[in-house]
């Protein structure tokens, strides 16, 4: 078989593998719209914010170090300790937590009841809030983020595929971690939600607000849930990414990716999430591979946005989405 | 039979109604400077049917609100089991045992029946967060045992049939149906019911009725129902609190409700002047 063919099969597989990035910031995106009808804008912050702490933490960083130091002159910078990174990990997992009571008691619960739209614009609020609070804790610089995950290319895969097909494949050791990672956080999720009481809550509150609370469910407790969540899947997404391409701002700009993959997915399903992630991710390397070298390149920046207008027009509900019958 | 005996009791048919469960006293509901009920006073005795009844527009869906916590009256005091209720959310009376249905029917549309009236078990059940979710030995226990009471109910309203269909799916009638099962799997102290027949066809309404004296019967639920329909509330209710234009025009058995003149006029229809 041709070269070109297997190599087309590796930009598939890689595609597929970024995908899966998309598919952690979109499954957050999906948690919170499906339970409160909110379009999260600060989703992507969230991975931002939830990626910079844990460094922080790791490194035993001095938070608002640069303020003090701007104030006091003094020359702070660490504490001079670093942590294990489960410690680290689940100290995060609890200031997201943190943040989900701090939301829900600071912005949610004065927005009972609003239009869709304010509660977005709440969003797009706490997204540039969190984004500048997360500068001035721990510092605009680009950060490397190391939690003892594999990375680099597999050899055994590479040998494996060239003993095989006489073509080795190159995979990102950290990028199937990341589908592993994420076949289990949907999965939990998934079993979470089915046979639980929390997540029958949950799935409650989704559907109708006035019933929910006629059984004894407590909405703000929800909505915390709902948001810790949301933050942990965020969290997931933040060491993702930062071991990927480093901690730096440019994170919260994955948001915007997760927007097309939502449009193809559907905006209320797990797996839409996860399999528009796919197709997106997929879609933009092979486009990129087979198109991009006869119109000059760079179709990566906006394929995705394409594909997602394509969707808008012949099926708006997405792949997986509920689609919306109005009785008259 | 004499009603007014405040430690209960006996009625036509021989059923012994116990003391006062639930009072509202002196209740007033304003939305903005529309009074949607005025000054409203009576209670609900343990173990006995009591309808609340009125023209549309009456205000029996608002009272049925307010004990169930929807809304928040003016004025008034809501007393349960001998001491006064504060203003609680509607989750916090759920808790307390008072269970609901609704005129518009609210089910969860995209849950099955089985997981609708799960929901209901909600308030009964106790094991943690960590343990629901890492699926512990103790949740897992709660869970069948939950699980049992629920299908006891399913077998009582006779909806094994559709134990897995989606809610959305289902006719009108039915639907009512799964709504009393979710209240009714809460193991409720006070059952309300607002509107429970409206919308039906005849055989729906018997098959109704039945179930809801049934419940009575068999669980002694305490039942506040809403009707507008006066044949169907006579037959079922053990007294009758009638409602117009926000406020109280009557009270007492059925026999001496049918024959108050102001109910009557209510109904009928009476020149103002």
């Amino acid at each position: 078989m041709p070269d070109t063919f297997f190599f087309a099969a590796e930009v598939m597989i890689n595609g597929l593998m970024a995908g899966i990035m998309y598919s952690l910031v979109a499954l957050g995106f999906v948690l919170i719209f499906k339970a409160s009808g909110i379009f999260n804008y600060a989703q992507g912050v969230l991975a931002l914010f939830a990626a910079l702490t844990l460094v922080g933490l790791q490194d035993g960083q001095i938070p608002f170090s640069h303020v003090i130091n701007a104030i006091f002159g003094t020359e702070l910078h660490h504490f001079g300790w670093t942590l294990p990174a489960i410690v680290a990990i689940a100290l995060t997992a609890l200031v997201m937590v943190g943040m989900a009571i701090v939301i829900e008691r600071y912005i949610l619960k004065h927005l009972v009841n609003q239009e869709p739209i304010i509660l977005f614009m709440a969003t797009i609020g706490l997204a540039y809030f969190l984004e500048g609070l997360g500068d001035v804790l721990w510092g605009s610089d680009i950060k490397k983020m190391d939690v003892g995950l594999p990375q680099g290319i597999s050899e055994t895969i590479e040998t494996v595929t060239y003993n095989w097909f006489g073509y080795g494949f190159f995979i990102d050791k950290l990028d199937i971690v990341a589908a592993l990672v994420a076949a289990a956080l949907v999965i939990a999720l998934t079993l979470f939600s089915q046979y639980t009481k929390y997540g029958r809550a949950l799935r409650a509150v989704a559907d109708d607000h006035q019933a929910a609370l006629s059984v004894g469910i407590s909405l703000r407790f929800i909505w915390v849930l709902v948001w810790s969540i949301a933050g942990f899947v965020a969290l997931v997404a933040g060491i993702m990414w930062g071991s990927k391409s480093g901690v730096q701002f440019s994170l919260s700009l994955i948001a915007l990716k997760a927007l097309p993959v939502l449009m193809l997915g559907g905006f209320t399903s797990i797996p839409g999430a996860i399999v528009g992630g796919l197709i997106i991710g997929m879609g933009e390397k092979l486009f990129e591979f087979a198109i991009g070298p006869m119109i000059g390149g760079a179709t990566e920046n906006w394929f995705a946005y394409v594909l997602a207008l394509l969707f808008l027009v012949f099926r708006p509900q997405g792949l997986f989405g509920e689609k919306i019958i109005e009785r008259v | 039979m004499n009603i007014q005996n405040p430690d209960g009791y006996t009625t036509a048919d021989g059923r012994e109604i116990g003391g006062v469960m639930m009072e509202m006293k002196n209740i007033t509901l304003r939305f903005g400077g529309v009074a949607a009920i005025t000054d409203i006073s009576f209670d609900i005795r343990q173990g006995e049917i009591r309808a609340i009844i009125g023209p549309n527009g009456a205000g029996k869906s608002s009272m049925l609100n307010v004990i169930s916590g929807f809304y928040v009256p003016q004025e008034g005091e809501v007393w349960f089991h001998g001491s006064r209720r504060p203003a609680m959310k509607p989750y916090q009376v759920a808790a307390q045992g008072i269970a609901r249905t609704f005129q518009n029917i609210a089910l969860f549309e995209g849950m099955t029946v089985l997981d609708n009236i799960m929901t209901g078990r909600l308030t009964q059940m106790k094991s943690g967060m960590l343990a629901q979710a890492l699926w512990w030995g103790k949740a897992q226990a709660e869970e069948t045992a939950h699980r049992e009471k629920v299908e006891k109910v399913i077998d009582f309203l006779e909806i094994q049939h559709i134990r897995k269909t989606p809610v959305g799916r289902l006719p009108y009638g039915l639907k009512k149906r799964v709504e009393l099962a979710r209240a009714l799997a809460a193991e409720p102290k006070l059952l309300l019911l607002d509107e429970p027949m409206a919308g039906m066809n005849v055989e729906e309404k018997e098959d109704m009725s039945r179930f809801i004296l049934d419940v009575n019967d068999e669980f002694g639920t305490t039942i506040a129902l809403i009707e507008h329909d006066m044949g169907v509330v006579m037959d079922l209710s053990d007294r009758v609190v009638v409602m117009d234009y926000g406020k109280k025009i009557g009270d007492g058995t059925p026999d001496e409700v049918r024959n108050n003149q102001a109910v009557i006029d209510a109904y009928l229809g009476v020149s103002h002047d």
